[in-house]
């Protein structure tokens, strides 16, 4: 079998991938909590944010972790504008409207951004790709450590957002009680744009985060849609610790099963547990009963 | 304060109201009565924002309140409390009252909050509870008060003794009273003929979207039909 540091290592590497995962998660699972709709644009907007974050370093060369920056923002506006005059407007207040909405938005931006850049793969360039950190006796890719603090401290600033603020208090007073929310005084349709937005901000650092070690071409975003609906499944609907601590776990089982059973199967544990969850947890980890 | 002239509204193709008249003065308490499905609730919702009215007018310190947003009627003080509570049940009973002062009176949040908590001291010991594990009677004092965080300057009661024991109702009603000795107006919608009158200075009475009988409560309380079809005497 393999030496403990090889498997401390790969748990180490999927606790990095997973915390990008959990990002990716995390976005979708606001979105569900409050929306109820599971957001079939996720995919493409992460593959445009990955585009977005290559095109402001070949055009400007501005670094990937400096593009979070502007990008962020950018995605947010983006997010918001798609949900207030898109989504919202389009779907007459019907859930499953709302539904086939982001799943035609997802092939119109894959094809706009196919049209755009075409099939080809692209990768950037930075001097730190490849560099590492040695960890007592494990060696550390730096972007992936980098990502892996990113991811946790961005998900904990979204908490913070969620508990202390009058915006994040008016987000999951909206996710539960529509009327009640707009007899307060909050307007529903700002909260719904909002709370899209900041799905879509995550996107943006996440994709920020993955860039330096990843490529991106216009079907990138669906593999990592594949694993974040995994990931909410297994947190439990709606749920942001349920996103964070789903998104590492499901990190390092792809890590593990990379390991032990090869590359091109590391991902069949994921499948794995997701059928396992649905079976014997169908509420997830830290969802609420239906 | 609020004056609400031939209102008519309704869902989709329905009219549920055909034509309303109704007005509200400063410091009193007017009761809408009516039993289940007249329109109390749609009355409700069109003078809350919403729901649209399909026509008539709704004036608020002589402004028009028609085809304004549901935030900007909170803004102006005119203050709904739901039937059924409408509390949001996954947050605490601190952040529902925080709520409250979303849209109006965030300035003196933390002083209206004390002042809620004096009035409701069960809800100060619960401050930190989920606000879905309360009882009835204790969710129904946390929508009063998330309303009172507003700051109202009119407040609709949406059938607040519903739910609630004989004990409870006399306290709502003792509650409305001293809310109005305050000199809060108050917009009292009630299936609750006999307690409502006997707070109420006037009264209307809704039958099928018009109202069927309007006057000082004295005047609704001696109606032979009244009597008859609601008391049953």
């Amino acid at each position: 079998m393999y030496s403990p540091a090889i498997i401390a290592e790969a748990v180490v590497n999927g606790l990095m991938t997973g915390a990008v995962y959990a990002l990716i998660a995390l976005g979708l699972t606001l979105v569900y909590g409050v929306l109820h709709i599971i957001n079939f644009a996720h995919g493409a907007l992460l593959t445009a944010a990955m585009f977005a974050v290559w095109a402001v370093y070949v055009a400007f060369g501005l670094d990937p972790y400096l593009a979070i920056l502007p990008l962020t923002p950018l995605f947010f506006g983006l997010g918001y504008a798609v949900q207030r005059f898109v989504i919202g407007p389009a779907s007459h207040g019907s859930d499953s409207n709302i539904l086939l909405v982001t799943l035609g938005l997802s092939i119109a931006i894959e094809n706009a951004l196919l049209a755009g850049f075409r099939s080809d793969t692209r990768t950037l360039n930075t001097d730190y790709g490849f560099q590492v950190v040695e960890l007592g006796p494990l060696l550390l890719s730096k972007p992936r450590l980098i990502g892996f603090g990113a991811a946790v401290l961005v998900t904990a600033l979204l908490w913070l957002l969620l508990s202390r603020t009058d915006t994040g208090k008016a987000i999951r007073a909206v996710a539960k009680e529509k009327l009640g929310a707009s007899l307060v005084g909050i307007d529903v349709a700002h909260v719904y744009a909002v709370t899209f937005g900041l799905g879509c901000a995550c996107l943006a650092v996440a994709a920020c985060l993955l860039m330096p070690t990843f490529y991106v071409n216009p079907r990138i975003g669906q593999a990592f849609v594949l694993v974040a609906f995994t990931i909410v499944v297994l947190g439990g609907m709606g749920s942001i610790p349920g996103a964070l601590l789903g998104g590492l776990f499901i990190g390092v089982v792809e890590s593990l099963c990379g390991l032990f059973l090869g590359d091109s199967l590391g991902q069949i544990g994921i499948f794995l547990i997701f059928i396992l969850v649905l079976l014997v947890r169908p509420t997830g980890l830290f969802g609420a009963k239906a | 304060m609020l004056e609400v002239r031939s209102l008519r509204a309704g869902y989709g193709g329905t009219e549920v109201l055909r034509g309303l008249d109704l007005s509200v003065g400063a410091g009193e308490i007017v009761a809408v009565l009516g039993s289940n499905g007249v329109g109390k609730t749609t009355l409700n919702k069109v003078l809350s924002g919403v729901l649209r009215a399909n026509d008539g007018e709704i004036l608020f310190d002589g402004k028009t309140l028609s085809g304004t947003s549901s935030a900007d009627i909170v803004k102006a003080g005119l203050i709904h409390v739901p039937e059924g509570r409408k509390i949001f049940p996954n947050m605490s009973v601190r952040e529902n009252l925080e709520l409250g002062s979303y849209r109006r009176g965030r300035n003196r949040r933390s002083a209206n909050l004390e002042r809620v908590f004096d009035t409701f001291p069960r809800l100060r010991e619960r401050s930190g509870q989920a606000a879905g594990t309360l009882s009835g009677g204790e969710q129904q004092m946390l929508a009063i008060g998330r309303g009172m965080m507003a700051e109202p300057r009119l407040l609709i009661l949406d059938e607040p003794s519903l739910g609630l024991s004989p004990l409870l109702v006399e306290e709502m009603f003792a509650l409305i009273r001293r809310l109005n000795g305050e000199g809060l107006p108050i917009l009292l919608v009630e299936q609750n003929v006999v307690q409502s009158l006997e707070c109420a200075s006037r009264a209307y009475i809704l039958e099928n979207g018009v109202f069927a009988l309007s006057g000082s409560a004295e005047q609704v309380r001696n109606d032979p039909e009244l009597k008859r079809a609601y008391l049953g005497m």
